[in-house]
């Protein structure tokens, strides 16, 4: 717990988390409001196509992530926080935790904003949240975020440098896994088993006969969120600070 | 107490530490001496848990320091100053690292306070020049009370003013009972601020004693003879065998003391008109005793080295 509020202080004695917050709701409620008073027939306007800002968002949370990791590189703090706390095991699960309990804040906010904020721009359309399949959509912004912001935080302690961590984040999940498709006769199955694309089984449609369903999908990027954060801790035990 | 044994660091094939043994004593300012690149940050480095010893061990009050409880409160340190966030502030730094190790929030005011930032408490860190940087990271040294203080190179960069600060600071935590170890490559500030030196090169040691006995022990003590009888006395003492070397109109005699010197001119009839002890300065004696181990060899270091020579006989 202490552990905890160490990292809790000093994510946000520092500007960076604020302004990136502030940059995710503003992209995912922001294209919301665009996307609602863009429409000129409201009845074609549907929860998903409102919601289709979290891919922005998703974004920001991974530069927040890796920001917060590689800051502390860049200007040497990694050693006072070992040096504060031998355990380097603690103090990375716990920056895991409350970075990933902000970016989980934060998509939760921007989902259910943009959600409001298209009800009322476009007052017409059936945006309901229905069943299961809707909640999902919804709700299921905040823990992708979470998990997205463990991720960033490994490629983040293990690269160390911002400008490296966020182009390897950004590179892959913006062209990589796409690109990946192209490849002739494998792409497609490999493209199946890439990340990101299992975010997209989980928060859109999976499409007909998907390689697993949503929730097993969210499991899938969770689990290898925690392969990447082992990873992770086993480099920063044996590296010298 | 802080007790190294055949501590070793090495990086590929370059030795930074090799088979370093040493302690630091209770309740006194030990110095850390050696030229750039000796290996006294590496070292400090293994004291403080954050780089992996290739071999040997480290230990602090008898436990390794990984295995310290909240060891801020057991050992407060200064490797770099500019080793905080830019855009944190002063207070927010020294808070999160007393959150870490449970250390009250009323502290953090308190040190501040000890090293005169209370004004710029709120400031961001980013925006404090070298000597207000040194000031902060000797309270993050400080926020625990801790016993066993370490700092590297404190005075690097300061002006005479944060320098005459720092040396006395040292003084009053090692007059408040505590074990400060403290590393330069600055020979003049080591003899006014240390009691103890550890003076290592290459990543070796090569002394650790108290100041006195280093200086003592490495310089030459020699005695400076002027009489207007020069000859006379140059052809006794030669036959008394030691070495004597002209120095303008004097002479200048090693390896026979003042009383003896004394003597032999009464026996041989010679007039003194000075006999006066020549006392070696502590970077004769650095020189002399690290200058086979200087990472970096260039001239200007045996060009200094000669320069202090001669200027010591002079002094």
């Amino acid at each position: 717990m202490t552990l905890l509020a160490t990292e809790r202080m000093k994510l946000f004695s520092t500007r960076s988390p604020w302004f990136c917050g502030v940059l995710a709701l503003g992209m995912v409620i922001g294209f919301a409001g665009l996307v609602a008073l863009a429409e000129d027939d409201p009845t074609t306007l549907g929860l998903r196509s409102t919601l289709f800002g979290w891919q922005f968002g998703l974004m920001v949370v991974l530069v927040m992530g890796a920001l917060a990791i590689t800051t502390e590189y860049r200007f040497g703090t990694i050693r006072t926080a070992f040096q504060a706390v031998p355990n380097r095991t603690a103090v990375l699960l716990a920056k895991a935790g409350v970075v990933a309990a902000l970016a989980g804040v934060i998509g939760e906010v921007a989902a259910f904003g943009a959600w409001g904020t298209a009800k009322v721009l476009a007052p017409g359309a059936d945006l309901a949240i229905a069943g299961e399949a809707g909640w999902r959509s919804v709700a299921g912004i905040g823990l992708v975020f979470a998990v997205a912001a463990v991720i960033a935080v490994a490629v983040g302690a293990l690269v160390r440098q911002s400008a490296g961590a966020i182009s390897i984040l950004l590179i892959w999940t913006m062209l990589l896994e796409n690109l990946v498709g192209i490849i002739p006769r494998v792409g497609d199955d490999i493209q199946d088993w890439l990340p990101f694309m299992a975010v997209n089984r989980f928060l859109g449609d999976p499409g007909p006969d998907p390689v697993m369903g949503p929730w097993p999908s969210l499991a899938y990027f969770a689990a290898i969120a925690a392969a990447l954060l082992a990873a992770a801790l086993v480099v920063v035990n044996k590296r010298d600070a | 107490m802080i007790e190294a044994v055949g501590l070793t660091k090495r990086y590929g094939k370059t030795v930074a530490v090799d088979n370093l043994s040493f302690t630091v004593p209770t309740g006194r300012v030990t110095g850390f001496l050696g030229p750039n690149g000796a290996g006294k940050s590496t070292t400090m480095r293994m004291i403080l848990g954050l780089d992996t010893p290739t071999g040997g061990s480290v230990h602090i009050g008898g436990k390794s320091y990984r295995d310290l409880k909240n060891p801020l409160r057991t050992v407060g340190a200064l490797l770099d100053a500019k080793w905080v966030h830019p855009n944190r502030s002063a207070r927010a730094h020294l808070a999160w690292m007393a959150k870490s190790n449970r250390i009250a929030a009323k502290r953090v005011d308190e040190v501040l306070d000890i090293v005169g930032l209370t004004a710029v408490a709120g400031k961001n860190a980013g925006g404090f020049s070298l000597g207000m940087s040194q000031r902060l990271g000797i309270a993050g040294a400080l926020l625990g009370d801790p016993q066993v203080l370490l700092f590297d190179e404190p005075v690097n960069g300061l002006d005479p003013e944060g320098i005459l600060w720092i040396r006395k600071f040292m003084h009053r935590l090692a007059d408040e009972g505590r074990t400060v170890f403290v590393s330069s490559h600055l020979l003049s500030e080591m003899a006014l601020t240390a009691q103890e030196l550890v003076v290592i090169g290459r990543g070796k040691l090569i002394s650790q004693s108290s100041t006195e006995d280093f200086v003592a022990q490495a310089t030459e003590n020699t005695v400076l003879v002027r009489s207007p009888q020069l000859a006379d006395l140059r052809a006794a003492l030669g036959r008394a065998g030691v070495s004597i070397r002209d120095e303008g109109d004097s002479l200048v005699v090693s390896g026979m003391d003042i009383a003896e010197i004394g003597e032999l001119a009464a026996r041989s009839g010679a007039v003194l008109h000075e006999l006066s002890p020549q006392r070696g300065s502590l970077e004769e004696a650095f020189m002399r005793l690290t200058g086979d181990s200087v990472e970096y060899h260039t001239d200007i270091a045996d060009e200094a080295a000669a320069l202090l020579s001669t200027e010591g006989v002079k002094r």
